[in-house]
């Protein structure tokens, strides 16, 4: 009697720890994907800015023609990618590339005195900010979802229902960080 | 750790309501007691009363008392205003959600954020803060806003500026009915009020350094070196808040809103005229703040 009953308990906890388990990979899982979704809200806010801002440029900066279609390349490359680990090297490139636009625009007293212009960039801005704040949250969650799934014992509940690991947001943080200098005397 | 934090914080803003629950009834007690025979069970009725009042409002408006009390504007969220952006790149960082934010029209430079959690916090910051800080800057301070809501902080630190506050201001109605009832007894009677005056003596000179207490308790230097740390990993970047500490440092502008209750919520400690400034000089010194910060920003 009594040992049948210890099996049934055993039997149970365990039944009750797969499940914990099993929910808080699903947790963290949807998690993942709402921070992802998050983060594309973001992008797509930018890839709608970034024109506003270079028809407002474009009568200034009439010099600056290779500057500007730089932007314009890059945030058409940036549409197309649609990974995090794509997104990653192309978001980049265009973040890079708005920079050199908002370098460039140091060197036009009248842009900088444009309301217009002022309040696009600084859209532009926090849109960058959000986009790279949303993007260490991501990688923040897909490695506790990540470590969770692969550290024993629960790999075998991880292995048993499916889950998979996530892929990271590959940034480079020193492009990111700080705004590139632009030589002007060329 | 943070949910460490956390969980002392709540256990601190117990404490706190329990402990002045009890100060609040006994004082009442000892009133009622002095005003007319039998009138300390009709005390603690009322002190009962009091604090259970006094508890609802600085728990569920403990937020909204402040902010009045400094006159602060709440920035419209659609409005694509610097402040509301920083505020919401803040919240993405932080995984917390994005607090009402408040502008008060004061020229010191300075910034406070209250409410009980981060579901029902405010973050309020001066016109000041606004002109002489960037935009990096504004972010560091920001964020360190939005981690003392992150850890509870602001619950413990809401319910001590609006319970302690309040005693005070009952303290002081009790004061001037006291003066008035005193010399109409005087003339009634000519004495018998003394030994109401002797008891609220006592009684003030009870809750006056216990209400300074619960002040100075209500921030650490433990707790705004763990802002500045936790600020320093939410933007990546301790230099804008160092450098904004750093800015603060030189200017001493007179706050025009700020009030003895609302002190010691803010980012740096307001140069209010305070009769025992010394008693309350908890804030950390800035020039530790900015080294902890330096120390940070040269191992990244």
């Amino acid at each position: 009697m009594s040992p049948l009953i210890y099996i049934l308990g055993a039997i149970v906890l365990i039944a009750l720890w797969v499940m914990s388990k099993y929910n808080s990979f699903v947790v963290l899982r949807n998690r993942i994907e709402n921070a992802w979704a998050q983060i594309n809200v973001e992008l797509k806010r930018r890839y709608d800015l970034i024109p506003n801002l270079i028809e407002a440029v474009k009568g200034y900066m009439k010099y600056e023609k290779e500057v500007l279609e730089s932007v314009t390349n890059a945030r058409t490359e940036a549409m197309k990618a649609n990974t995090p680990a794509t997104s990653g090297p192309a978001e980049d490139k265009l973040t890079q590339a708005v920079h050199n636009v908002f370098a460039v625009m140091e060197n036009y007293p009248d842009l900088k005195a444009n309301e217009n212009v002022l309040k696009l960039q600084e859209e532009l801005t926090t849109t960058e900010n959000k986009i790279a704040f949303s993007r260490q949250f991501y990688n923040d969650i897909v490695m506790r979802y990540n470590q969770s799934i692969q550290v024993f014992p629960s790999s075998f509940i991880a292995n048993i229902f499916g889950f998979k690991t996530k892929e990271y947001f590959e940034v480079d943080q020193t492009q990111v960080k700080d705004a590139p200098k632009v030589d002007l005397n060329i | 750790m943070i949910y460490d934090q956390i969980a002392s914080n709540k256990r601190k803003s117990f404490v706190l309501v329990f402990f002045l629950s009890v100060v609040i009834i006994a004082a009442c007690y000892f009133i009622g007691q002095a005003w007319m025979v039998n009138g300390g069970i009709l005390g603690i009725v009322i002190g009962a009363g009091i604090s259970v009042v006094l508890f609802l409002i600085s728990y569920y408006s403990g937020d909204s008392v402040l902010l009045s009390s400094v006159g602060a504007k709440q920035v419209d969220p659609h409005s694509s205003s610097q402040l509301y952006n920083v505020v919401k790149e803040m919240s993405i960082s932080s995984g917390c959600a994005t607090p009402k934010v408040f502008i008060v029209p004061d020229p010191s430079p300075n910034a406070f954020a209250a409410g009980r959690d981060p579901e029902h916090a405010s973050l309020a910051v001066n016109e000041g803060l606004l002109q002489l800080l960037n935009r990096e800057e504004l972010q560091g301070v920001v964020a360190h806003e939005m981690s003392h809501i992150q850890n509870r902080d602001i619950l413990y630190a809401t319910i001590v500026a609006v319970m302690a506050g309040m005693v005070v201001l009952i303290a002081s109605f009790f004061r001037n009915t006291w003066f008035y009832s005193g010399s109409r007894r005087r003339n009634n009677q000519g004495g018998g009020s003394g030994g109401l005056l002797l008891i609220l003596g006592i009684v003030f000179a009870i809750l006056a350094p216990i209400v300074a207490k619960l002040i100075q308790l209500a921030i650490s230097r433990q707790r705004e070196y763990l802002a500045d740390a936790s600020a320093a990993m939410m933007t990546r970047d301790p230099s804008g808040l160092a450098s904004a500490l750093r800015k603060l440092q030189q200017v001493s502008v007179k706050p025009t809103t700020s009030n003895d209750a609302v002190a010691p919520l803010y980012f740096i400690e307001p140069h209010l005229n305070f009769n025992a400034a010394s008693l309350f000089s908890t804030h950390p010194p800035i020039e530790d703040r900015i080294a902890r910060l330096e120390q940070m920003a040269y191992i990244k």
